[in-house]
C-alpha cells in the first residue's frame, strides 16, 4: 500500500491559537478520506497544509514520499476544489479549466481538447464560452471539479465542496463524486462538517476537535464504536451518560454512550440494562417519533417507530417510563 | 397599527412618496442633475463654443464670428511642441505612478495588518490635506542646489553622478529644480495618491483564494501575477491613471514653479486667457486634453481594462 499523504506530528499555531495541534495521519493511495469536525476544529487548516497554502509550525508533511513541508503549492501533485469554487471571474469556463495546463506549458491545442473533455466529464460540454458569473452554483461546482481534475492530480482535495448547494443537488453531487472517485482511482481528501455526508461517502473518516484528531476509523466503526464522548456526540446522536447516573446504571462511574435507536420500551431478554424516567417531550418526525425522557438530571432521547406504534400506544408527556437496552450496544468512552 | 406621523397631510405625502418610487427618485435627482447639466456641462459647452470665436490680433478683441482658425493654430509647430511636451510628461508621470503605486497598494492589501493599513492610508492621504501650491513650493527648496537632495548626493559622494544625469538631453538642466527630471519628480509625488487609492481598492476586491487557486493549479508567482492578479486589478490601474494622466495634462502650477521654461497646455491656457485675453485659443487648447483622454479611454477599453468589471 502506497501512502499518499502523511502527517507526522504536524502543528499549526496562530499566536496562542492551536489551529492544528500535533496531528499524525496517513492517507493511503486511492482512499476516500474525510476530515470531519465542527467549524474551527482544524480540518480545513489541515487541508490547506496539504495544498500548501499554509506551512506547519512544526512537524512534517509528505506527499507520495516527497517532503512537502515547506514546498509551495505549485510544486505539489495535488489540486483543490475550493469551498466557494474560486473560479477566475475574468476568464470563460473553458479557459478556467485549461488554466492549470496552460501555466504548465502544455501545447495550446492539447490544453483546449483536454479541457473540453474534462467539461464533458462533468456534463458541461456546451458551457465553455460562458463566464463563471453566468452559471448556477451547481454548475460552478462542476467547473471547479473539472478545473482540478484536468491536471490529473494524484490527490484531490475537496474543501466542503457541497456546502453551498441545496439538499437535492447535494445528494446528487455526493453520488457523482463517489462514482468519480471509483472511476479515477485517485486519493480524495474531503473536508466536511456534515457527518452524514462523511459517513456515506468515505472509506475512512478523521474526526477533528479543537485542532486534534479524536478518532480515525471506518464510518461503521465511528458510529458503532466511538472512542470519545465527542465522537459519540458528533457522529450521529448519542445519549452520553456519565457521573452518578452511570454509577446508578452500571455500578461504575465510567461514561458510556447509547444510541437513541438502541433504547427500547420493551423488556426483551437481551435488554439487560434499564432505567426509569419521566417523559418530557414527544416530537413527530414522520417515520418515527422522538421521545425525550428525563432521568435524574439528564435527558435521554430515544426513537419509536410510527409503523410499529399507533399514536395511542406512544407514551404521554409526564408519564413515567422504563427504558431498556442491551449491554452489547453500550459504548464505554475514554474519560 | 398606529402611524408614527400624526399630521394627515404629511402622512399622505410620505405615503405617496413610498408608493410612487419614480416621483421620489425625481425629487431626489433633480438638484444634482440641474447642477450637473446646467452648471457643469453648460459651462463646458460654453467654453467649447467660444473656441470657435474669432480673436482679432490687432484690436485684441474677441468677436463671435465662428471660425476653425483656433484649431488650425493648434497644429503650428510651437503649439504642437507644447502638446507633445505635456503629453510626454503625462504618460511618464502615469507610468511612474503606476510602477511606484502598485507595490505600495499591494503591500497595504495583502500584507498590512489593520494598524499598518491605517498608517498607510494616512501616509498616502496626509499630503493631500496640504495645499498643493505649498507642497510645490516646498519642492522648489528640496530640489534647489542648497536643498536636501543635493546635500544627500554630496554626502554619498554621488554629486558627480547627479551632475552627469543633469547633463543628459531632454530630462537634464542646470539644477534639479530647473530640469524636466525635477518637474517629473514633483508631478509624480503630487499625483501618486490618486494612483494608489484606486489600485488599492481594486486589489481589495480580489479574493485571496483566486491567487491560491492559481498556485494550486501549478502557476508560479509571476504567472499568477500576469494571468490573474493584474487583469483583475487592471481597471483600478486604469482608473488611477485617468487621474494622474488628466491631472498632469491640465496642470499649470508645477510647470511654472519647477523645471525649465517652455509652456505646457495648462500654462498656455493660463497665459492665453489671462495676460493676452485670447479666450478662443485658450478654449481650443482645453479641448486638447479632453480629446487625449477620450483617446486614452478608447485605448484602455481595447486593452480590456473594463472586461473584468
Amino acid at each position: 500500500m502506497t501512502i499518499a499523504v502523511e502527517f507526522t506530528h504536524v502543528s499549526r499555531h496562530y499566536g496562542n491559537i492551536k489551529a492544528v495541534d500535533d496531528v499524525t495521519i496517513s492517507v493511503a493511495e486511492g482512499e476516500f478520506f474525510s476530515m470531519l469536525g465542527p467549524s474551527g476544529s482544524g480540518k480545513t487548516t489541515c487541508l490547506r497544509l496539504i495544498a500548501g497554502f499554509e506551512q506547519p509550525t512544526s512537524g512534517s508533511i509528505k506527499i507520495f514520499g516527497f517532503d512537502a513541508t515547506n514546498a509551495p503549492p505549485y510544486e505539489r501533485e495535488v489540486n483543490t476544489v475550493f469551498q466557494d469554487y474560486a473560479l477566475f471571474p475574468h476568464m470563460n469556463v473553458l479557459d478556467n479549466v485549461a488554466y492549470g495546463l496552460i501555466v504548465k506549458g502544455v501545447a495550446k491545442n492539447e490544453c483546449i481538447s483536454r479541457a473540453e473533455r474534462a467539461l464533458e466529464q462533468v456534463a458541461l460540454a456546451d458551457y465553455g464560452k460562458r463566464k463563471p458569473g453566468e452559471l448556477s452554483g451547481g454548475q460552478r461546482q462542476r467547473v471547479a471539479l473539472a478545473r482540478a481534475l484536468v491536471n490529473k492530480p494524484r490527490v484531490l482535495l475537496l474543501d466542503e465542496p457541497l456546502g453551498a448547494l441545496d439538499l437535492k443537488l447535494r445528494e446528487q453531487m455526493q453520488q457523482e463524486l463517489k462514482t468519480l472517485h471509483k472511476q479515477l482511482g485517485i486519493t480524495f481528501i474531503y473536508v466536511t462538517h456534515d457527518q452524514s455526508e462523511a459517513l456515506s461517502m468515505s472509506d475512512r473518516v478523521a474526526v477533528f476537535n479543537n485542532g486534534r484528531i479524536e478518532q480515525v476509523d471506518s464510518p461503521r466503526n465511528l458510529y458503532m464504536r466511538p472512542k470519545t464522548s465527542f465522537v459519540a456526540d458528533f457522529v450521529g446522536t448519542s445519549n452520553i451518560i456519565s457521573g452518578d447516573l452511570a454509577q446508578q446504571i452500571t455500578g461504575s462511574n465510567q461514561s458510556f454512550s447509547i444510541r437513541p435507536e438502541h433504547i427500547s420500551i420493551d423488556s426483551e431478554q437481551e435488554n439487560t440494562m434499564k432505567v426509569t424516567g419521566q417523559v418530557v417531550d414527544i416530537q413527530y418526525h414522520g417515520a418515527n417519533s422522538k421521545i425525550e425522557v428525563k432521568v435524574g438530571k439528564q435527558a435521554l432521547s430515544m426513537v419509536l417507530s410510527n409503523t410499529e406504534h399507533t399514536e395511542a400506544q406512544l407514551p404521554k408527556i409526564g408519564q413515567s417510563l422504563v427504558l431498556y437496552w442491551p449491554q452489547s450496544h453500550m459504548v464505554m468512552l475514554e474519560n | 397599527m398606529q402611524s408614527v406621523i400624526s399630521n394627515p397631510a404629511l402622512r399622505l405625502f410620505s405615503n405617496t412618496l413610498y408608493r410612487k418610487n419614480n416621483l421620489f427618485l425625481f425629487l431626489l435627482l433633480t438638484p444634482p442633475l440641474l447642477w450637473f447639466g446646467v452648471v457643469y456641462l453648460g459651462s463646458l459647452f460654453a467654453l467649447l463654443w467660444q473656441s470657435f470665436y474669432t480673436f482679432d490680433d490687432f484690436s485684441m478683441a474677441v468677436t463671435n464670428d465662428l471660425t476653425l482658425a483656433n484649431y488650425r493654430v493648434l497644429f503650428d509647430s510651437t503649439n504642437l511642441d507644447i502638446i507633445l511636451r505635456t503629453l510626454t510628461m503625462a504618460v511618464a508621470v502615469t507610468v511612474a505612478c503606476a510602477c511606484i503605486g502598485f507595490p505600495i497598494a499591494y503591500y497595504m492589501t495583502r500584507y498590512g495588518s489593520v494598524r499598518e493599513k491605517g498608517f498607510f492610508y494616512i501616509a498616502v492621504m496626509l499630503p493631500m490635506w496640504a495645499s498643493y501650491i505649498v507642497k510645490t513650493y516646498a519642492w522648489t527648496v528640496i530640489l534647489s542646489q542648497e536643498g536636501i537632495l543635493y546635500f544627500i548626493f554630496k554626502n554619498l559622494g554621488l554629486t558627480g553622478a547627479l551632475e552627469s544625469l543633469l547633463q543628459l538631453p531632454i530630462i537634464g538642466g542646470n539644477t534639479l529644480a530647473t530640469s524636466q527630471l525635477g518637474r517629473f519628480i514633483v508631478f509624480t509625488y503630487i499625483w501618486l495618491p490618486f494612483m494608489i487609492l484606486p489600485i488599492q481598492a481594486a486589489l481589495e476586491r480580489v479574493p485571496t483564494n483566486l491567487l491560491q487557486a492559481s498556485a494550486d493549479l501549478g502557476a508560479r508567482p509571476a504567472q499568477t501575477f500576469r494571468k490573474i492578479l493584474f487583469p483583475l486589478v487592471f481597471p483600478g490601474v486604469v482608473a488611477g491613471s485617468i487621474f494622474t494622466f488628466s491631472l498632469t495634462l491640465g496642470d499649470y502650477i508645477i510647470p511654472q514653479l519647477i523645471g525649465p521654461s517652455g509652456l505646457y497646455i495648462g500654462t498656455m491656457v493660463y497665459t492665453m486667457q489671462g495676460s493676452i485675453g485670447n479666450m478662443p485659443l485658450a478654449a481650443a487648447f482645453t479641448v486638447v486634453p479632453i480629446i487625449l483622454i477620450f483617446l486614452y479611454l478608447a485605448l484602455a477599453k481595447r486593452a480590456g481594462a473594463f472586461n473584468a468589471l
